[in-house]
Parts: C-alpha cells; structure tokens; sequence
C-alpha cells in the first residue's frame, strides 16, 4: 500500500523531469537522536520552481541539472535549511531542527502536575513526578501532601508512622500497589508505605471508590497504584540527598544502563537515618523514633518491540530499624524489663517480581500480561513489655488478557489470579498461625461510544479457603453531556481478611487488654470477614476564566459495611474487635477546585466532609480521631524557564477541625481527655531552584507555624501503669522542621 | 496427514487474500489537531467493520485494521471525507468540510500555521 503511494508520489516528479536526478531523506533533529523522518517536506532548488515535497519515509527524489546547486528544505514548524549539492549521485540525508517557538507550545499545553482525565470512566488521578517533587517526599507516605483526596494523619505517638486515609477510611481498606501488583498489605500494612523511597516513584495513580477487578477483591475505599522509575526511562545517573533539622539524614542513589539491545538494568539504593534525640514536648518520650533503613532494588527491563514484548524483574531488599520510647531507654540493659519503656521494631523484607506483556504486532489490540511476585516480610518487635513478630510469606500471581469485541469501542480484559499467604504472628505470649490461599478468575468489559459516554462492568469470582466462594462486581460510568465535564458513577462490592494486630500496631503502645470477641464459626482470629458496598458519583467541570484555564470536581461516596471488624477503642482499658453487621457506614464529600491563576501559577483548594460511624457497643459513634471538616489550599508557582534555570515556589495550608477523642470517661480525672481535639492548621513550604536540567537543590519547612499537640501520650510518668497511652494522636508532636536538599542528574 | 495440512494452508491462505478478517491499511488523512484525530478516528471505528483506528497528527497517517467481509477501503474513505476531512484522492465536500470545528480547517495556511505554533491548541 506505501509503496503504491511513494510511486505515485514520485511519478509526478518523474514525469515532469526525465534528466539526472538527486535522492535523499529528511528527518527529524531530535534530543533521543532517533530518526523520525519527515513527511511532507518541502524541497526545492533555490530561486526555481524545481521542487517536491518528501514521502512517509521522508524520501524524495528529485532533477538535478548543473545550473543548481543549493537546495532548500523547509518544513512548516522547522528551521529552513539551504544546502549546496557538489555531488549529485551521492544520497543526501538531512535533519531539520524544530523552531524555537516550539518550546511555546509546552508551555501552553503545559501539563498537569496532578490531572483528573475527562474521559475515563474510573474516578482516577495521575500524580507525577512533577507534584511529587512539591514536596521533599522522602518516602511513600508523605509524597501525598499536597493531594487532597488523600489525609495523612499520624498513627501514635510512638512509632512516627504516618497512617493514610481514603474517603475516611483506613489504609487497610485501599488496595495499594507497586505496578500493579498488591505490595502494602498483611504485614506491611503498618510501616508499608514508608518502605517506597520517594525517588523510586516515578508517577501514582489514585482511584477513589471501587476500582477495578483486575487487581484482587480486597480494595474497598480505592486504590493507590505507584509505577516505580524504569531503567529505560529514568536518568542515568541520579543522587539526591537530604538533611534535615531534625538530623534526619537521607540519600538516594539511581543507576540505569542498558546491558544491551534489549535488556536494560537500574540500580536504586535508598538509605535514611535519624541519630538524634529529640524530645521538644519534655515528656521524657522521644517525639520522633531514631531509625536506619537501607532499601536496595535492582530491576531488569526487557523490551523487544519487534516481537511486541516487553518485561521486568525486580529485586528488592529492606531492612529498617526503629528505636523509639523514653529518653533514658537503652535497648542492651532495658529491653523488655520495666527499667524504662521502650520499644524496637526491626523488618526485613525480600521482594521478586516479575511481569511480562506480550502486545500481537498484527492485531494491536490484543495483549497478554503475566504478574508474578514473591515476598518475605519478616518484623520482630516488641513495645514496652508487649512483643510482637509477624513472619509474611506471600505470592502473587496474575495473567490478563486483553482484546475487543468487534472493533475497539468495545474492550475485554480477562484473566486468572492466584495469591497465597503464610501469616506467622507471635503476639505476647499467644501464637497465631494461618495461611491464606485464593484463586480467582475475572472479566472486565469496557464500552466507549467515543463521545459522551464509555463504562467498565467488571466482575471476579474467587475461591479463598477462608473467604469462601464469592462474586466481586464492579461497575463505573462516565457521562459527559457537554463540554469539559464528565459525570462519573461507580458502585462496587469488596471482602477482606483483617490483620487486626499487624494493622493496629498502636495498640502495643498502650495499657490496653487486647479482647477478641469471636464470631460464630469466625475464621481469622475468631472472626469472619469484612465485607462493604462502595457507592460513589463525581462531577467534574473544567473551564477557563480569565483566559487561564482550571477544573472544579466534587464527588461524594459511601461505604456501607456489610460485615465489618471493628476496632473499638472506646473502653481505655481496653482494644475490642467485634464483628458488626450493618451498623457502621463512611460517607465522603469532596469539593476541590483547581486554577491556574497565572502562568506557571496553579492554586488549589479542596473542602472535605466525612462522616464516618460506627455503632460500638457503647453505642453509634463517629470514628475517633477522624476530622469531620477539612480544609487544604495550595500554591505553586515556577517562574519561566531562562538560561535552562528556574525557581519553583510551593505552599500548602491543612486545616483541620476537631477530631472526636475515644472515650476516657472511665479513666481518673488527670487521664481524662475533653471529648474533642482542638483545630489544627499547618502550612509547609518549599523552595526549589533549578540550576540546569542536571542540577538543582530545595529548601523546605513543614509546620512552620510550629504547631504542636502538647501531651500526646497519656501516663508518661508511669508507662508500665493501666493508663500508659500513645494513641490519642490528633496533630503534630515535634513542631517545625527545616530541610535542604540537593538532586543531580545525568540524563 | 500433510495433504491434510497442505489443503487447510492453501485453503487458508487463498481465504486470506481474498477476504482478510484483519485487514491493514494506512490512508493519508488531512487534519491538523487532536480534535481532528478524535474526529477521524471516530469516523473510521464507525464504519461497520473497522475495528482500530489510529491517526498521527504529525504524519497524518491512520492506520487501520479492518474486516474486509464487512467493509471496504472505499467504504471507509467515504465516512471520512463525510465528517470534512480529505481522504488521499478522496476530497470532502465543501459542505463537510465547512462542518469542522473552525480552529480545524486544515486547508487555511493560517490554522495550519497556528498549530504549528502553538497558538491554537
């Protein structure tokens, strides 16, 4: 078919010109020094009319006499060039450079530090690299705050992990995963997210509500999914490191090589450490554990295009330590005697996974993709005189095909999944065992009309030894009856074992009797597990005021618990988890609105509601320490591009109202707590300057206006006493903190 | 056995050339933006019988597979130059060509221009 049209083509300049001719091809100039060739180029003979434009493959043949000698080529969109011929037989291969105005056109089709897409029917954001370095993220769960749609809250006052929320809900109930594949669940729960170095992630992908059944039936809420850096597309070299005031070191090493034609390797190596401690409150606790982690992953990229393959395999290695609890606490004399408090917690966590896709060259909509990962997660610790181990074997494994039906309005994905789970918890003095396995096949069908409407109707059915045989559908529309909106609807149905020690950690840093109220013929731990519907719609308008262009979106959702594991905290002398059926529902609204105020300059603004509750034996309540208002504001400007350098500013503002504190009635009057939290209102901020595209540092603060909860653990004098309590954690302990960093990199 | 095997070749192979359920072609397509790209595309997935289409703004190349039980090439090339947008030899009517969105009226220099840079999106 091409070669009829190059004929056709050429036999206009063949017809017209019989004599000596020249042949040569245009190309593309371009930064990655691939051949891109130009279609459509005009070629002439300077001060003739001799001329013709080039082919598909950028070709062009054209007469040749003595008389000329330079030729013009131009391209709309590219510089001309004029060339002298001196010898007409030789082929004349040519690349054009684009116009400088070019660069205009990034800038106006500027993308999106965080988008919401208009077209897909899940209600997904993309947050890329770009949102991520608004913030010094040092790992996975602080590379959310400066999104709205996720809070970050801390867990206790111990540990210092920082716990994030969807909708209201817990991380337990978001399925997240790196590249598709679960990765912070079971015994990774707790500290998962801090297990990611912010460097690794090259982009996230946020997905309120159901989500798809392609990834498991466990996702509740949403579901966060963290592409890593790609050793093809990443930099060649990257070095950042980071100090902060706080002593807190970090430093993050990337190296990516191509090993050859096909195969590509990166090595990534994180390491973090705090020496230093702090304890600003003078409660004689450390307000923040000191802590060293080394985080080591080597992936292997295979990409061979003719043959439509592509694949990875990922080796990761962990191993963090944290020491944490009073300031006069020596882990070689006091650990586990009652000579002072303290607790350590030490993981090591192997991980191997590898992925295959397999995309038909001739029929480019049909793909296949093979999943497979391996994990060992082992955590020893012990809190006070409280210990607990968790040993995590886990596989995971996956295969997905895709196709269409008929033509490419109507998608299907369908697969089979396979997970297995070892669990080995040691908690106190009692041992539980389990091990979970599940296999599973799903269907998902996509329907586009490529106008106002497109939808995804999935559904999965599983057969787990502990879950039993059940069916997860899933179902999520998109509308858009006029310009620049998109109405979305989903509803969903998820089911999940909880991990209830593994996922409430706080709980060792307590006083508190762990009491287990089996269910009747209860499974895990006595228990039978948690089921919910998700219901949600979102409306999403963009538009331009002003001549600048921005996006409002509101969305609300619901979660109905059908079956949920509470965690009732509301008797201070103890931790309850109960089955409750029916009784406990979350409802989320959401308004956000994002402009462009100026060039370069984007503000956002969100507003949340949640109104979470749960009807515990002492009768409905909302959740504790759960913000029913809250309010986030951010700023980011970045000033033009000169001399390859720039300045990046960024603010952003949280407010929070107050959060419901579980009851302490019961609790002497010095242990007792109002029934809510004071507001809270932080402000971070940071200041990039870019040098070169190789080079730039960053100065920061978070919680400038040094803002503190003033006691955030009760019964310090006296932590081995009935009301030693970490978990009444509404706002931040340490106060201020300053930061500086610098990140190099060769392309 | 082989005859066997021989006969399904031949018979497969003739089948193929005389009517391919999965039929390639690239057609030359002017436009000049992603609103045309929707617009082509849209055109083509809806001719009966096309089953992907894809539409390079910068080479204005659409790539088609297409079952040619179902369609023909000329078929396909009608739909689009019915939305405004020539297809190779196949010019759309002035009447099509006027219903375009005007930042897409490929045959003016000026919007051709301002695509290029970047006034227009």
């Amino acid at each position: 078919m091409k070669y009829l049209f190059n004929i056709l083509f050429l036999s206009v300049s063949l017809l017209s010109f019989s004599q000596e001719k020249i042949q040569g091809t245009i190309l593309e100039k371009n930064d990655k020094n691939k051949s891109l060739p130009l279609l459509g180029a005009n070629v002439y003979w300077l001060n003739t009319d001799v001329g013709t434009v080039t082919d598909f493959d950028g070709k062009f043949s054209l007469s040749y006499k003595k008389e000329y000698q330079r030729l013009v080529i131009s391209y709309v969109g590219f510089k001309t060039d004029t060339i002298t011929v001196k010898n007409p037989s030789k082929k004349i291969t040519h690349k054009l450079t684009p116009k400088s105005s070019l660069d205009e056109v990034k800038v106006v089709s500027r993308k999106q530090a965080t988008s919401r897409s208009y077209l897909d029917s899940q209600n997904t954001m993309n947050v890329s690299s770009d949102e991520l370095l608004k913030a010094a993220c040092c790992n996975l769960s602080e590379s959310f705050e400066t999104n709205p749609s996720i809070d970050v809250n801390f867990a206790d006052a111990i540990s210092g992990t920082r716990q994030i929320k969807m909708l209201g809900l817990t991380s337990p109930y978001i399925l997240i995963a790196m590249e598709n594949i679960p990765t912070v669940r079971g015994a990774a729960q707790a500290y998962g997210l801090t297990f990611t170095p912010g460097t690794w992630v090259e982009s996230i992908q946020i997905t309120k509500g159901a989500g798809s059944v392609v990834n498991g039936y466990e996702s509740i809420a949403g579901q966060i999914n963290a592409e890593l850096q790609k050793p093809l597309k990443d930099d060649k070299l990257f070095v950042n490191l980071y100090g902060a005031s706080s002593t807190r070191l970090e430093g993050n090493v990337h190296y990516n090589t191509s090993v050859s034609k096909k195969w590509s390797t990166g090595v990534y190596v994180h390491g973090n450490m705090h020496q230093e401690k702090h304890d600003v409150n003078d409660d004689g606790f450390l307000d923040m554990p000191l802590y060293e982690q080394v985080n080591v992953m080597n992936r292997w990229q295979y990409t061979d295009n003719e043959n439509g393959l592509v694949g990875f395999i990922n080796l990761r290695f962990l191993d963090d330590y944290k020491q944490t609890g009073e300031l006069n606490f020596d882990p070689k004399t006091d650990k586990l005697t009652t000579n002072a408090w303290g607790s350590e917690i030490e993981t090591r966590r192997y991980d191997i996974s590898g992925k295959l896709g397999y995309v038909n060259p001739d029929l480019p909509w049909q793909t296949l993709g093979v999943q497979f990962a391996v994990s060992s997660h082992q955590q020893d610790s012990y809190f006070g005189l409280r210990q607990y181990n968790i040993e995590h074997n886990s596989i995971y494994s996956n295969i997905m095909y895709n196709s269409i039906i008929s033509d490419s309005r109507h998608k299907i994905k369908t697969g089979i999944s396979f997970t297995y789970d070892a669990y080995d918890e040691l908690v106190e003095t009692q041992n539980f065992e389990r091990i979970d396995n599940s296999v599973g096949g799903f269907f998902e069908y996509q329907f586009d009309n490529l106008e106002k409407l497109n939808l995804t109707a999935g559904a999965r059915i599983d057969n787990h030894n502990r879950l039993g045989l059940f069916v997860t559908p899933r179902f999520h529309m998109r509308y858009t009856p006029w310009g620049k909106s998109a109405f979305r609807a989903s509803f969903g149905r998820g089911k999940r074992s909880a991990n209830i020690f593994a996922e409430n950690q706080n709980l060792f840093s307590t006083a508190r009797n762990i009491n287990i109220i089996e269910s009747e013929g209860g499974d895990i731990y006595g228990l039978d597990p948690e089921i919910a519907w998700n219901y949600g719609v979102s409306y999403l308008q963009g538009f331009n005021l002003f001549g600048q262009k921005g996006d409002v979106a509101f969305d609300f959702y619901r979660t109905d618990f059908k079956n949920q594991v509470v965690v009732d905290w509301e008797n201070p002398r103890a931790i309850s988890f109960y089955n409750l059926e029916n009784e406990s529902s979350a409802n989320s609204f959401q308004a956000e609105l994002n402009y462009n105020l100026l060039k370069g300059f984007d503000t956002r603004f969100a507003y949340k509601y949640y109104n979470v509750k749960t009807k515990y034996q002492t009768g409905e309540k909302i959740k504790p320490l759960t913000a029913q208002h809250r309010f986030f504001a951010n700023a980011s400007y970045a000033t033009p591009v000169k001399n390859n350098s720039r300045w990046k500013f960024d603010i952003t503002y949280n407010w929070l109202g107050k959060q419901r504190f579980a009851s302490t009635a019961s609790n002497p009057s010095q242990y007792q707590l109002p029934e809510y939290s004071p507001e809270v209102n932080t402000v971070n901020a940071q200041i990039t300057k870019v040098f070169s595209p190789k080079f730039e540092i960053y100065v920061g603060g978070e919680n400038i206006t040094n803002v503190r909860q003033p006691n955030p653990i009760l019964g310090t004098e006296n932590p081995f006493g009935s009301n030693f309590d970490s978990t009444f954690v509404y706002g931040p302990i340490f106060g201020s903190l300053y930061y500086a960093g610098l990140r190099y990199r060769i392309k | 056995m082989k005859n066997i095997f021989l006969f399904i070749f031949v018979l497969t192979t003739t089948f193929c050339v005389a009517q391919k359920r999965n039929a390639k072609a690239t057609l030359q397509v002017d436009g000049v933006c992603q609103m045309c790209k929707e617009r082509i595309e849209k055109a083509s997935i809806k001719a009966k019988g096309v089953k992907i289409a894809d539409w390079n703004v910068e080479t204005h190349e659409l790539k088609l597979i297409y079952n040619q039980k179902k369609t023909s090439l000329e078929d396909i090339k009608k739909s689009i130059a019915a939305v405004g947008h020539d297809v190779e030899e196949m010019k759309a009517t002035d009447e099509a060509y006027n219903s375009v969105h005007p930042c897409c009226r490929y045959r003016d220099e000026v919007v051709q221009d301002d695509h290029k840079t970047g006034k227009t999106e």
